[in-house]
């Protein structure tokens, strides 16, 4: 295949670039960040996914495949005016071009917080369900929306095949994304009371997952998880982290001193509540089968990222 | 063997996929649920008293809907409902209520409820739990149902249809079970729905000695054949209607046998 990564030079998206070359396939990255050592057999443009020379990496490259991974999900950060134009006019522009220069698969990677956490909200959402949540989380908005843009091209662009995948959180060696960036200190913040289910997978299973979607040309939107979830307070301790159950209102006061992560406020939701998701028709279609287990992926997570 | 001990062997006994941190799928713990059961163990037993009659008529594994009438404050009946699958069913059984909304909200209650396997009362939790052969508890009353005051304690007010559709959806047997003296342990003679709000619940229960805590009466659960019912579950509402109906006229004959039953066990309690 011929595949285009914008966003490449994400972690996971590196990962997703490295197994391709290793796989055969040809790999062209588009990205703004900078990546200093990239694979031999790699093509990396350093530009904005949204600017003019990115299109005509489209037009002379002619991708069959594009897997689009330039979106920003990370939830601890703030969000911004510049992110959400990141992901929307970020995926706007690889759509578009997309269908323009008659890229027969695209893929959006998405995320599984889409759903959103709440008090009501069920576990183990299937891919019909709405999000909630958006409302009380503005940095999530922006996810949402790049998520349903990227969904409504199955009919704006009946021609192109549109995967939207919903990817639970990944951990790792990589000791990248937002579950890994908030377990990441030697004490972590809990809401007193409550202990969510976290539903997370190995950052290569994960890999291998998007990499199925781009082989087996799969159209629609899915869950991807691999083992079930797991409570909040095994997974820290598991990392060989201490867990910190905090009230709710010293929580709020607490974040980003103490050395405890800085997390959006709306992001609360997120530590109470689980999101759990059933992944059930992904795996079906594409065969795909997690490598890692729970205990595996906390185990590659805590040896990458001891404390102290 | 102590009830500890009990508690432990009879959890590693469930039909429930744990992993190797005693957790399952939902989010199940067993450590959790030892420290439950034992101290539902100690209510069951010793402090109701609670008599389970008919245990033949639940199946031993497998998908089932347990369906039967609420009283009582503060759904003590779930309770023992949850115990007697328990400790009296060989093998025993997790049976999982449908919890109402506010308790996901409260610190703690959400834990030990999400822990316990007794989640918020979605349809989308119960058709997951069935298709996951399961075993649901479902008290079609809701909370109208535990609002009873002492004089309505054996009546049934309204059912709710959503359990009947969700039996057919999912081609689940329905067991109906009938809760005798939910309302005699808690005589409530007034729901304070402000104080209620005041410590968010929906109202606390007002017995003639003030305080929510039941008394300890001799309690029993009948359970009744099971009930197959054929549809789609998209039938419409009448034809629903009518199925809840036998179903709460089964309910009503079960409560009747166990209130006769009662009558030559133990004196009434008069309040």
């Amino acid at each position: 295949m011929k595949v285009l990564i914008p966003g490449v030079a994400g972690l996971l998206a590196r990962i997703v670039a490295r197994k391709m070359l290793d796989r055969g396939h040809e790999v062209v990255g588009i990205d703004s960040r900078p990546w200093g050592d990239p694979p031999k057999g790699l093509t990396l443009h350093t530009m904005d996914i949204r600017k003019r020379s990115a299109e005509d990496v489209f037009r002379s490259f002619r991708p069959d495949t594009v897997v689009h991974m330039a979106t920003v999900t990370h939830l601890l950060k703030k969000s911004s005016d510049d992110r959400y134009r990141i992901n929307l006019g970020g995926t706007r522009a690889v759509f578009d071009h997309c269908n323009t220069y008659g890229v027969p698969n695209v893929i959006f990677v998405g995320r599984h917080t889409y759903y959103g956490a709440g008090p009501d909200s069920p576990l183990y959402h299937t891919e019909e369900e709405p999000p909630t949540g958006a409302n009380t989380f503005p940095e999530l908005a922006d996810l949402v929306a790049a998520d349903l843009y990227a969904g409504s091209a199955l009919w704006r662009y009946p021609n192109l095949g549109t995967s939207v995948l919903r990817l639970c959180y990944t951990l790792g060696p990589s000791k990248h994304g937002t579950l890994a960036a908030f377990i990441k200190g030697p004490r972590v913040p809990m809401v007193f009371g409550f202990d969510p289910l976290f539903h997370f997978m190995h950052e290569e299973d994960a890999a291998e997952a998007i990499i199925a979607a781009a082989e087996k040309k799969v159209r629609g939107v899915f869950n991807v998880s691999g083992p079930p979830p797991l409570p909040l307070s095994i997974i820290i301790r598991e990392a060989g982290r201490t867990p910190i159950p905090v009230p709710e209102v010293i929580f709020r006061m607490a974040l980003g001193r103490f050395g405890l992560p800085s997390l959006a406020t709306g992001a609360i939701a997120h530590i109470k509540y689980p999101i759990v998701i059933d992944s059930l028709p992904f795996r079906k279609l594409t065969g795909f089968r997690f490598k890692y287990d729970a205990p595996a992926t906390l185990e590659a997570f805590a040896k990458a990222s001891p404390v102290g | 063997m102590s009830l500890r001990d009990e508690v432990r062997e009879r959890i590693d006994r469930l039909e429930i996929p744990f992993n190797r941190y005693g957790v399952d799928p939902y989010g199940i713990s067993k450590k959790h649920l030892a420290l439950w059961y034992t101290a539902l163990g100690l209510l069951y037993r010793d402090y109701f008293r609670v008599r389970s009659y008919g245990l033949g008529n639940v199946p031993k594994s497998g998908r089932v809907m347990l369906v039967g009438n609420h009283s009582g404050g503060v759904a003590i009946d779930g309770m023992m409902v949850l115990a007697s699958m328990f400790f009296d069913m060989e093998p025993p059984r997790l049976a999982q209520g449908m919890v109402d909304k506010f308790i996901n909200r409260i610190p703690i209650a959400s834990l030990m409820s999400c822990r316990l396997g007794q989640f918020t009362g979605l349809p989308e939790h119960a058709v997951h739990l069935l298709r996951d052969e399961r075993m649901l508890m479902v008290f079609p009353e809701g909370t109208r149902g535990t609002r009873k005051l002492y004089w309505e304690r054996t009546s049934l007010v309204q059912f709710g249809s959503g359990f009947m559709r969700l039996a057919l959806q999912t081609k689940s047997p329905i067991v109906p079970f009938g809760f005798i003296g939910g309302g005699d342990a808690m005589p409530t003679v007034l729901n304070a729905s402000r104080l209620g709000a005041l410590v968010g619940v929906p109202y606390v229960p007002i017995t003639p000695y003030l305080l929510p805590v039941p008394i300890p009466v001799p309690l029993a659960v009948h359970y009744g054949e099971p009930i197959y019912e054929e549809g789609s579950g998209n039938e419409d509402d009448a034809t629903i209607e009518h199925k809840v109906e036998q179903v709460k006229l089964r309910i009503a004959e079960l409560i009747e046998q166990g209130e006769k039953v009662r009558a030559g066990r133990a004196p009434r309690l008069t309040a």
